[in-house]
């Protein structure tokens, strides 16, 4: 059944409204960057779901339009508190984006050609890398990745990111391969 | 057609032909609103990505709230970054409870099997498209590998490895 507001859900309503905002406050480099913050938050501290279930939650993130940012809301709100959570993960996780740049659009318009800004920027890029990387190695660890399975990543992220290859394509061709290959090893069990 | 009419419907558009995440959705943006629409010149979309990158939260919603207010004001913001999250709160809402369901069906299991390696390669994607024009001296490469043994090794808090980074640069830069 969908789940709607419940009197004992407010707190978690709450605690969810402002985890995700601070998540998306203090992450640079757009949704995928928020990733690593939300396993932290979800998975370690607060518990909400499973290190399996955030693997499984990111793939259908994938799988689905929109910003990540609000498909994890939306999924892991839902899990704590039904629908009343989902739209409070999602408004946290969309309001510093929304509240910062309309400022900047307002007061500031030549932002990215102050010196100071720049030299943050520069020292925050590297580092936005890492925090991408490590998420990668931590999930192909949980996933066991072998050495027969490592091509599938290899092949998706050369195509997405020097090809410029549309990530819905990727998912619709693995996930018909996941199916493809399913259906291969049941018919040669039964032989 | 009324501007507002306009605006919801590109970037619900955009909401619901968008995947992937963070930088891949920019070329779509791209696409509508400067070529399709004319609402920014290409220069300004360049301006407009390199704020993105500057400000907190996902780009496609900096994006939606910037174009918005250059073409309708505080009320073209709103209307627009509504629009961009609409499809995907209601599509990943009934996924979400159609998900817990159909976990263990076995055709649902088997195409996952596939798809999830593949999300690996879509988050190191993102990796690999944030480093373009991130490693511009020895200097930031240092940075990746502390923030990155920091991170991986020592279990170091990821905000605060965000906000010294920054400093760092700050610093380093400056």
């Amino acid at each position: 059944m969908v789940k709607f507001f419940g009197g004992e859900n407010v707190g978690n309503i709450m605690d969810l409204f402002v985890t995700f905002l601070k998540i998306s406050t203090f992450t640079v480099g757009g949704g995928p960057a928020m990733l690593p913050l939300i396993e932290q938050s979800a998975v370690y501290d607060k518990k909400w779901i499973t290190e399996e279930e955030f693997i499984d939650m990111v793939a259908l993130s994938q799988s689905i339009p929109g910003p990540i940012a609000v498909d994890t809301a939306v999924y892991i709100g839902y899990k704590v508190a039904g629908i009343g959570g989902s739209i409070s993960a999602m408004l946290g996780a969309t309001l510093s984006a929304f509240v910062a740049i309309l400022v900047i659009a307002i007061y500031f318009t030549n932002l990215n050609q102050n010196k100071a800004v720049d030299a943050v920027f520069m020292g925050l890029r590297p580092a936005v890398v890492a925090l991408l990387a490590i998420p990668v190695l931590k999930m192909a660890k949980s996933l066991k990745i072998n050495p027969k399975t490592i091509i599938i990543p290899i092949v998706t992220a050369i195509l997405v990111s020097f090809y410029n290859i549309n990530a819905v394509y990727i998912i619709i061709a693995s996930g018909l391969g996941g199916l493809a290959y399913g259906c291969m090893r049941r018919r040669s069990a039964r032989s | 057609m009324s501007l507002y009419l306009k605006l919801f419907l590109v970037f619900m558009k955009i909401g619901l032909f968008s995947y992937g995440g963070g930088n891949a959705i920019l070329p779509l943006i791209k696409q509508e609103i400067v070529i399709n629409n004319l609402w920014l010149k290409s220069s300004e979309f360049t301006d407009l990505v390199a704020i993105a990158q500057v400000t907190p939260g996902p780009i496609a919603i900096n994006a939606a709230t910037y174009i918005g207010y250059k073409v309708g004001g505080i009320w073209g913001s709103v209307i627009s970054s509504v629009a961009l999250i609409l499809p995907t709160f209601i599509i990943m809402l009934l996924i979400t409870t159609m998900f817990t369901k159909f976990k263990e069906n076995r055709y649902v299991k088997e195409a996952f099997s596939g798809i999830l390696p593949a999300t690996v390669g879509l988050i190191a994607s993102a990796a690999i498209m944030v480093s373009f024009g991130s490693f511009v001296d020895y200097k930031s490469i240092l940075i990746f590998a502390c923030v990155f043994i920091a991170g991986y090794v020592y279990k170091v808090d990821i905000i605060k490895l965000t906000v010294v980074s920054g400093f760092i640069g700050f610093i380093l830069y400056r």
